[in-house]
């Protein structure tokens, strides 16, 4: 059988594109090797490491299941389209750098996708369910703890709580209430 | 790259039926995240594909003129949870579709797909047993209706005819009147698993919240399909809110599940967990519905 | 020196260009032409193969070759662990693979290689491959101890029982000690299991003819080791071979093991030097790389009514898979730590390192240390309860005390470290309050408080070579470039050197450079990163390179400002006269003056090798709160705290996240994660990221880490290693407060739901009424 092709209209990070693509490549391999985004990255291939994670449509889906051919009429974006035209971080970058949230670096790219998501929500989410929003990543250096501050400091400044962001230290003991009967 | 022998984009619904006649070993692909899998590990490599997932008219949620809750097979998870009517009439099923993988993965998946594969430890598939669903299936011949009870033949295979799509899942309004629910998910870590056991009550009480005027209990990987347990449910049913019937009732659960055993997990510990589940999330129901347990 | 850097938590060099998403991986640098390679796996456990028929996947449109074992016309036989060479042939590696075999000895093992113009021709041909192998299949093994009876199937002809190595030790006399009366004999089984490195980028490696040479771009801890196995592997000369290797997403041990380089070299050069990538799939990563060694230990302590130990016993067997990879060190490492720990004068211990047909196990992040820290410390615990003592104190009294030496690594216990570390984490737990609180409790769910602690010890002197180089070229700006054979994998080691060296020569720290892609042509020689060597062993070469250079450069200061070299110093990037403090130049204007000069124009550089010759132990704790659902067989852990003493803290943010990191693994070990094979047939059933339970971000609480500063004596910056030492105490503190909650103290790993539910069951903890029939 011949292979088939098909021309894919989208918008990546801002910019209007189109592409040929071959209709059995996902959309990791389009932004990847079509418009070389290697900050979409490949761990799993199976949804499972969230490695490849970019924003469609305002909501993080993992690239390597996600056919090419479905990004027709979509808004994608990846890592490289958070940055500005002079080289700016955005604030979530920066506060990774700045919490030590980077290790290897190979989550990094994914697990900021979803945090700038999750920041310009205008929700503010409690502890678990910040762990949850974020928990369609693996990482196995970090342990996630300097993520969480990370994005718990940017989600607080971004509702304006800049004094509670502070707060967020980094030797978190929990006290918990007397044990539920049923959790 | 996917091994895909070829890929046939459906533009509606009707043109997706004929796709499917046209091409009879096509598989239908909705959101991918199971299907996408299974061609990458060779199990339906060089598969033919029916793609339905850009057909928007099957997302979205509604309560159709015969009031019955009305979801499009293509809804996303997500989506499921965070619509106002889920929220409203059915909260249990957004919360057990947000217990799905993780948020990358309940942005993509189905709860179309999560029907159709049938699979056992499908998260929504214990509360759609317990809410006694109707799948909607669109064919060459037109619609028709399949109560879940009918749905499910055997482990991986439903009651899809060749030519057919799954096009909703409605929830009747006397299914859903009154009734509150509760999902437990069992599984090996908080994120990122699929269920070693699930279990999705719903109860409505009397007027005085004294006894459960109606009780269904459904499971996922308690046997080889999502199953009710009914002589649990029958045992219940009319019965006063008592500790003593609570946990008579969970043990009783046990006459309608038959889980097996697999690397995965016992069956000793499934069976004692589908207990466990029922107890507690029956009185997290209770509780939900407003009633209290008497002595 | 000033201090200037060192203990400042200045950001991480490449942090920056991650965040930015613009960080080069392997699979980033390699041109898209590139031939895509799929390893052709055994999918028996043992056999030999009789024959693959090629032709059905040879014809797979876009397939170029498919290559066999029987391809292999010269066998070279190879050693994969990534040690340092030695030039006694005793003390080699032993030489046990081939780069396809056509003699499987697991289930995954390397049989084939097909080579495709693109990843979906190759699968489709290794798929049709798989189908056309002829296997005589032959018996099989799985359990070390199993693997050692008699009729066992053996693995390699020259080893026995397939007891790859059996060590012994002897102090004193167990045998007159036990007859001392009013002992208490304490005995134990203590069972880890099988886990892997799970880094989120695969292994990756690409090969490409350049000359009369190959390049090998390789995801790899060992770039520098790598290039002498491929030599070995192929046959050729080592310097026939350049091994580059990039940023690396990831090695924590896995690719402290040559993997894949040998074979792709390999085909490249049978392709005449084409370009060809070998990308493993996370389901390969799983089973064809290196996992953790699983070992079961036996442990009897004979205890004094005071609590001190009068006799002690330790065997250890130890499952080291297939091939030797690391061969008998890591066994070896969990038994020259126990006399250590607990000191005590009359033990004996002895430990099998045994093949079976499982995956290969290799070296992973605590190098045998986590596997026996848990033996260690749930012995310790069960001691301690069993003399009515408190955990905590009991340690105190038994542990290893300060002034200890150990004749032969001439490590010495310099600080009250232990007592430290357990000072500083109880209180930031809460450690006294919750364990009067927990104790006897009853109902459903309960909570638990342990603390578990470990023995480490930095780098590999004695046993091997310890060197390390380091290069540093000054810029005509005065910034300076350094270059290191010790690998940054993302633990930030990059980093901590660049602080070294800004505070040695005296330069601001971002006039310091890291070239952090090692390349065999241009990098000074080193063996790369293991035995959280990094910080320690570098800071030697650093701090001698880094004073040779500035002697350079006063030298060159005296030529321009005419003072003596006595009276100058470099501080900050300013020459300064000592005796006044008078600033004379920028250290820019030196370098540029005397590169241009036109009397004695010199290019200012260093480089220098440093043989290290001495080791430092590393300790610490880690503190546990957990609750236990006890119907739903669950464990919820609510705080955990890990303190070590790693000595001077370089960056204490860097250092953090070592911690967390190593948490993060151990709370995985305790809990969730653990490989498994089919008995019937030697397949691995969950070699994937959804079957495999690697702790999610749900299933953390907080992580808390924390220091105490020992200065170390022996080293260059007061520093010694902590890249492993945070995963070694976590699973043993989880395990004993389960027990403290739940007064069931299990011996075995993970402690899973499966696990709990079979022993909450056998202890009555669960009692269904029904269950009798169900047995």
């Amino acid at each position: 059988m011949d292979k088939q092709y098909k021309v894919v209209h989208c918008t990546i990070n801002g910019k209007k594109v189109e592409r040929i693509v071959d209709v059995r490549a996902s959309l990791t391999d389009m932004l990847r090797n079509d418009f070389r985004l290697t900050s979409v990255k490949k761990g799993c291939e199976v949804g499972e490491c969230g490695a490849c994670t970019v924003i469609i449509d305002g909501e993080g889906f993992n690239s390597c299941i996600y056919l090419a051919v479905w990004a027709e009429g979509k808004e994608i974006w990846t890592l490289e389209g958070l940055i500005g035209p002079g080289g700016e971080l955005s604030d979530i970058q920066q506060a990774f750098i700045d919490e030590g949230a980077i290790q290897c670096g190979f989550c990094t790219p994914g697990f900021i996708m979803t945090s700038w998501e999750i920041v310009n929500s205008g929700k503010e989410y409690t502890d678990d369910e910040l762990r949850k929003a974020l928990s369609g990543h693996l990482c196995r250096c970090t342990g996630y703890e300097n993520i969480f501050r990370a994005v718990k400091k940017t989600m607080l400044r971004h509702l304006g709580k800049f004094e509670e962001a502070e707060k967020v230290n980094s030797q978190g003991i929990t006290e918990y209430p007397e044990p539920m009967p049923f959790k | 790259m996917y091994d895909i022998k070829a890929l046939y984009e459906a533009e509606s619904v009707q043109h997706a039926v004929q796709l499917l006649q046209e091409h009879p070993e096509a598989q239908i692909l909705a959101g991918g995240s199971d299907v996408l899998v299974q061609v990458r590990e060779g199990r339906r490599a060089g598969v033919e594909l029916v793609s339905i997932y850009m057909l928007d008219e099957l997302r979205g949620v509604s309560i159709d003129d015969e009031e019955n809750i009305r979801i499009g097979s293509l809804t996303s998870f997500s989506h499921i949870t965070n619509d106002p009517i889920i929220q409203k009439y059915i909260n249990v099923l957004g919360e057990a579709v947000d217990m799905v993988g993780g948020p990358q993965i309940r942005a993509i998946g189905t709860i179309g797909g999560n029907t159709c594969n049938g699979v056992t430890s499908a998260d929504s598939a214990s509360t759609l047993m317990a809410w006694e669903a109707v799948m909607e299936v669109t064919g060459p011949e037109g619609v028709r209706r399949v109560p879940i009870k009918d749905w499910y033949i055997k482990a991986k295979v439903v009651d899809l005819k060749p030519g057919e799509l799954q096009t909703a899942i409605l929830i009747p309004k006397e299914s859903y009147d009154r009734c509150f629910g509760h999902y437990i998910k069992y599984s090996m870590r908080n994120a990122l698993d699929i269920a070693t056991t699930g279990c999705s009550v719903n109860v409505r009480l009397s007027e005085d919240k004294k006894t459960f005027e109606r009780v269904r209990i459904g499971y996922g990987v308690a046997a080889p399909i999502p199953v009710r347990a009914y002589t649990a449910e029958e045992f219940l049913n009319g019965k006063e809110i008592t500790e003593e019937n609570i946990k008579k009732f969970a043990e009783t659960v046990l006459e309608d599940i038959n889980p097996r055993d697999s690397w995965r997990a016992g069956k000793a510990l499934r069976k004692h967990i589908s207990v466990v589940m029922a107890e507690r999330a029956l009185r997290e129901s209770i509780s939900l519905a407003g009633g209290v347990v008497n002595g | 020196m000033s201090k200037k850097y060192i203990g400042q938590a200045v950001t991480r060099h490449d942090a920056h260009d991650k965040a930015m998403g613009r960080i080069k991986y392997t699979d980033d640098m390699c041109d898209k032409g590139a031939l895509v390679i799929r390893v052709l796996h055994s999918t028996v456990a043992n056999g030999i193969v009789k024959k693959i028929d090629t032709a059905e996947a040879e014809k797979v449109p876009g397939v170029v070759r498919v290559f066999t074992c029987f391809d292999l016309k010269e066998k070279h036989y190879f050693p994969t662990a990534g040690h340092p060479w030695s030039t006694d042939p005793h003390h080699q590696d032993i030489c046990d693979r081939l780069i396809m075999t056509d003699r499987p000895l697991f289930y995954g093992d390397d049989i084939g290689a097909v080579v495709a113009e693109d990843e979906v021709a190759a699968s489709q041909a290794l798929r049709i491959l798989e189908k056309s192998v002829e296997y005589e299949e032959l018996p099989f093994v799985l359990d070390a101890q199993e693997a050692m009876e008699e009729g066992a199937p053996l693995l390699h002809e020259n080893y026995p029982n397939n007891v790859l190595a059996h060590t012994e030790i002897h102090m004193g006399s167990v045998e007159e000690a036990i007859k001392e009366p009013g002992l208490t004999k304490v005995e134990g089984w203590y069972e880890t299991q099988p886990v892997q490195h799970c880094h989120i980028e695969n292994f990756i490696c690409y090969a490409y003819g350049e000359g009369d040479r190959t390049v090998v771009v390789s995801s790899t801890q060992i770039p520098h080791i790598v290039r002498r196995v491929i030599g070995q592997a192929t046959g050729m000369d080592w310097g026939k071979f350049r091994v580059i290797k990039p940023y690396v997403g990831g090695g924590f041990g896995n690719k402290q093991d040559v993997l894949y380089e040998p074979l792709t070299a390999w085909i490249s050069i049978q392709l005449g030097g084409r370009l060809v990538k070998l990308d493993v799939p996370r389901e390969e990563t799983f089973i064809c790389n290196r996992i953790r060694h699983a070992i079961r230990y036996h442990i009897t302590s004979w205890m004094r009514p005071d609590g001190s130990f009068a006799a002690r016993t330790f065997k250890a067997w130890c499952n080291n898979g297939a091939y030797s990879s690391h061969g008998h060190a890591i066994a070896a490492k969990g038994l020259n730590a126990f006399p250590q720990l607990y000191p005590c004068d009359n033990i004996d211990g002895e430990t099998w390192t045994v093949y079976t047909n499982r995956s290969v196990a290799g070296a992973m992040r605590g190098y045998g240390m986590p596997q026996a820290s848990y033996a260690f410390e749930c012995h310790a615990e069960d001691c301690a309860r069993a003399m009515k003592m408190d955990p905590l104190e009991f340690r105190r009294k038994n542990l290893m005390p300060v002034g200890y030496y150990h004749a032969f690594s001439k490590n010495e216990l310099y600080s009250d470290t232990f007592n430290q570390c357990f000072d500083k984490g109880a209180e930031i737990i809460g450690y006294y309050d919750k364990v009067r609180k927990y104790a006897n409790q009853t109902g459903d769910i309960r909570r638990g408080i342990a603390v578990s602690t470990f023995w480490y010890n930095t780098a590999v002197y004695p046993i091997a070579l310890e060197t390390s180089s380091c290069r540093i070229v000054m810029n005509q700006d005065g910034s300076v470039q350094f270059q290191l054979g010790e690998t940054e994998i993302g633990q930030g080691a990059d980093t901590a050197a660049a602080q070294m060296i800004a505070d040695t020569l005296g330069i601001p720290f971002d006039m310091v450079h890291p070239v952090s892609c090692q390349d065999t042509d241009v990098t000074p020689f080193g063996t790369g990163v293991y035995a959280s060597r990094g910080t320690y062993t570098l800071g030697f070469s650093i701090r001698q390179t880094a004073l040779l250079l500035k002697e350079k450069v006063l030298e060159a200061a005296h030529q321009f400002t005419r003072m003596p070299v006595y009276n100058l110093d470099l501080v900050d990037g300013i020459i300064v006269r000592t005796t006044d403090g008078r600033e004379l130049m920028t250290i820019g204007e030196l370098a540029l003056a005397k590169l241009y000069t036109t009397d004695g124009s010199q290019h200012l550089t260093a480089e220098s090798t440093y043989q290290i010759k001495s080791n430092a132990y590393s300790f610490g704790c880690c503190f546990a709160e957990v609750e236990v659902d006890i119907p739903m067989c669950r464990v919820r852990l609510l705080n955990i705290v890990n303190v070590h003493d790693c000595g001077q803290v370089i960056n204490p943010i860097l250092a953090s996240g070592q911690v967390h990191g190593g948490q993060s693994m151990g709370i995985g070990y305790a809990l969730s994660e653990k490989l498994l094979w089919d008995e019937k047939t030697g397949r691995p059933l969950n070699n994937n990221l959804l079957d495999y339970k690697m702790s999610s971000f749900m299933d953390h609480p907080r992580l808390v880490a924390d220091f105490v500063e020992n200065y170390e004596p022996t080293s260059a910056y007061g520093t010694k290693g902590l890249g492993e030492p945070p995963a070694c105490p976590v699973a043993p503190a989880i395990r004993n407060a389960i027990g403290q909650a739940t007064g069931l103290y299990i011996n075995e790993l993970p402690l899973s739901p499966h696990t709990l539910f079979r022993e909450f069951t056998d202890a009555g903890l669960i009692n269904d009424p029904w269950a009798e029939e169900n047995k």
